[in-house]
């Protein structure tokens, strides 16, 4: 789901929200009205003394903070890291060499200290501009840190992956629990930890309230701490949300190329005015404050940022798994083949057809009668509705304003950390505002046991 | 994602791979039978299999492409990244910022010579002010004063010039270690190289000459400086995604 949020690829998110002005609002307006308009008007008071610059969630979404407005935190962090081997006996194809073992970087104080595990949102390694953010962020208020990928990233799926077939919550959950088991025991000998805790953002918050329920019987680690930052509810109306957006390209999924060209044309004019050759950070901002873009192509980014995560989901656990959807089962490809023709075909299918070919078809296998709904209800936070509820250890950063959450969703996630174990941020669209100062301060504050207090 | 002067000494190896058979790069996926059956979704179920895409990129040189691509990613794993690393352990960062200063500055005489041939007078104009500043207050370019006061550093290379005369792209190119290309910019680059040596500034060609460490440092800061790796993109396509943008970018800093 971060997917969403962190546009990877630093020149491509920038080159492709340059030219957002140029796309003029087409069909879907209305509905954009609509969104605008049912943003309960009551937070207007709270949206200004909580100074997060993005009042639109979408904007909040694919720009995050500006550095004037983030939080301050140390450039370089002693990191290393770690490649795991997760199942020694399983052979990964030629084509994913690069993901035979699995990436994970951990950060160590030099004291006796609590270790953090950070897990990533959807499609995001562990290097994740965000994953970098909350590394620094909590180094510096004297954690270790092991930050891992998302179960839904290509190298997790390749080398870490039980069923290589991820986005069940629970299986997931297990994997991850394999690998956190793993990457400790790497570093165990130089590390002293006082006392474990486990975070992730987006679907990464989703999956540690998972780990935090399997650890409730297991005892591994015995999580003293939980924070959930901006999680889904349920994972399938998120991606049901998600997919559609893809549909905010103007003239449809089919006019990417215009869609492209006009976005980078427009980037290359505001580059053209701008002194600065650096892309990071800022850069974006300026061409935003350049363009003043509208929802609907920031939607569609959105919703491309998302489609190129589930399309590398579904090629590569298609690939692994032989199944036959966008690759012949027999075949077998090569790092030198062309898949240029995969890429075409995997990115006009959406998350619910990887649900609908991969994942269903996955769980029938072990129970002939699994059906879609079970799927959805297992996969939701509300599945684990009295452990979440119950338990005051785990707690909550959630955005009012948050773009994938569904109607009510907000509102059950209030219900169920109600009290001092949340921070409920009037805006920030879907993880915008986690590198604010006080976002930062909060989830450093999380661990420090400061909320509430 | 420019990766240029940097491994000067490849250049021979650049040439080589210029010269390598062009073997057609097949656009379908293995034909298939019914030892080999067709997956569900395939580009006739969308109407794609003779359609041109964004992603399209003129690429017949492909298969040595992206073997060459796996090689450099090898490459940066196993010697690449920890020598970059390791050279960033033991030297200052203060020490690192001189030297990126100071080959970044040489780079001015490149640009200033690509605007001038470009017509691009203003910016010629500020790489020359740029350089002669850096390399005398700027102590021969180890410091960048002017970047201080607000007067960016603006890249010109040849593979521009070229463009901005009409020259297309030609086959895209993987070169080993440097990456993405295509055979205009390596012209570019060659071009541009063939220049530096010519011009000889500070002397420092000729000093690289006897002094390949002097290149290796350069080589180092290079890699220090390139934010870009290997597969940290999370998709299987990145092959597919990096010369997208590479040409889109191009085409971009040609027009501009």
């Amino acid at each position: 789901m971060s997917g969403a949020a962190t546009l990877r690829f630093a020149v491509p998110g920038s080159v492709l929200v340059g030219g957002m002005m140029l796309v003029r609002l087409g069909c879907g307006v209305l509905l954009a009205l609509l969104l605008l308009a049912a943003r309960p008007q009551a937070w207007a008071a709270e949206e200004e003394a909580y100074g997060y610059p993005f009042t639109d969630p979408y904007e909040a979404t694919v720009l995050g903070t500006p550095t004037a407005y983030r939080a301050d935190l140390p450039k370089q962090v002693p990191k290393q890291d770690l490649w795991l081997e997760i199942f020694p006996d399983r052979k990964v194809p030629e084509l994913f060499w690069y993901n035979e073992k699995l990436n994970v970087s951990v950060v160590r104080q030099r004291h006796k200290a609590p270790l953090i595990f950070n897990i990533a949102g959807t499609g995001a390694g562990q290097n994740s501009m965000l994953m970098q953010m909350m590394e620094r962020a909590f180094y510096k208020g004297g954690f270790h840190v092991i930050s891992l990928p998302s179960p839904t990233h290509p190298n997790f799926i390749a080398a870490a992956s039980e069923t290589q077939v991820p986005g069940p919550l629970m299986s997931d959950a297990r994997d991850l629990y394999r690998v956190m088991q793993k990457a400790y025991a790497a570093v165990a000998d130089s590390i002293e930890v006082s006392e474990f805790y486990v975070t992730g953002y987006s679907l990464g918050a989703a999956d540690a309230a998972f780990v935090s329920y399997i650890d409730a019987t297991e005892k591994i680690f015995d999580f003293q701490k939980v924070l959930l930052i901006n999680p889904p509810v349920s994972l399938y109306d998120s991606v049901d949300i998600l997919d559609y957006m893809i549909d905010f390209i103007p003239g449809g999924p089919e006019n990417f190329g215009a869609f492209f060209n006009s976005l980078l044309q427009k980037f290359g004019e505001v580059y053209s005015r701008t002194d600065s050759l650096d892309f990071s950070g800022d850069f974006l901002y300026e061409v935003y404050k350049a363009t003043k873009p509208t929802d609907q192509p920031l939607k569609a980014l959105i919703g491309i940022s998302f489609r190129l995560s589930s399309s590398s989901i579904l090629f590569t656990s298609d690939v692994l798994t032989h199944s036959g959807v966008v690759v012949g089962p027999a075949t077998r490809l090569s790092s030198t083949d062309d898949l240029t023709p995969y890429f075409k075909v995997s990115t006009r299918l959406g998350f619910l057809d990887y649900i609908d070919d991969l994942v269903l078809p996955y769980q029938q296998r072990s129970d002939p009668k699994a059906t879609l709904q079970d799927l959805i209800e297992v996969n939701s936070l509300h599945y684990l509705d009295g452990y979440l509820r119950s338990n005051k250890k785990i707690g909550l950063m959630g955005n009012a304003d948050d773009i994938i959450l569904a109607d009510g969703e907000f509102d059950y996630l209030a219900d169920v950390f109600a009290g001092p174990r949340s921070k409920l941020y009037p805006i920030g669209g879907h993880c915008g505002n986690m590198p604010y100062t006080q976002n930062v301060a909060d989830m450093v504050a999380f661990f420090k046991g400061e909320w509430g207090q | 994602m420019r990766i240029d002067a940097a491994l000067r000494r490849a250049i021979p190896s650049l040439l080589l791979v210029l010269l390598l058979p062009a073997c057609a790069a097949t656009r379908e996926p293995s034909a298939y039978s019914a030892e080999n059956p067709p997956p569900k979704y395939t580009l006739e179920s969308f109407g794609l299999e003779d359609e041109t895409l964004t992603i399209d990129v003129y690429d017949p040189l492909e298969p040595a492409n992206r073997a060459i691509y796996k090689f450099n990613a090898m490459f940066d794993r196993a010697i690449f990244l920890p020598v970059t690393d390791l050279y960033a352990f033991l030297t200052p960062t203060f020490v690192q910022e001189r030297v990126t200063d100071f080959f970044s500055n040489l780079t001015e005489l490149e640009t200033f010579a690509n605007s001038i041939l470009q017509g691009k007078f203003e910016r010629a104009s500020r790489a020359l002010v740029r350089f002669c500043v850096n390399s005398t207050i700027g102590l021969a370019g180890l410091f960048d004063p002017m970047t201080a006061l607000g007067t960016h550093q603006q890249r010109e290379d040849l593979g521009q010039t070229l463009g901005v005369w009409g020259v297309g792209d030609g086959p895209y190119l993987v070169l080993p270690i440097f990456g993405p290309s295509n055979l205009r910019d390596t012209t570019g680059l060659i071009g541009d190289y063939a220049a530096y040596q010519a011009v000889d500034p500070f002397g420092l060609a000729s000093f690289e000459d006897d002094h390949p460490e002097m290149t290796v440092l350069r080589v180092l800061d290079k890699r220090l400086t390139t934010k870009f790796r290997y597969y940290q993109t999370g998709t299987p396509f990145e092959y597919d995604m990096v010369r997208l943008l590479y040409t889109s970018w191009r085409r971009i800093e040609i027009e501009y």
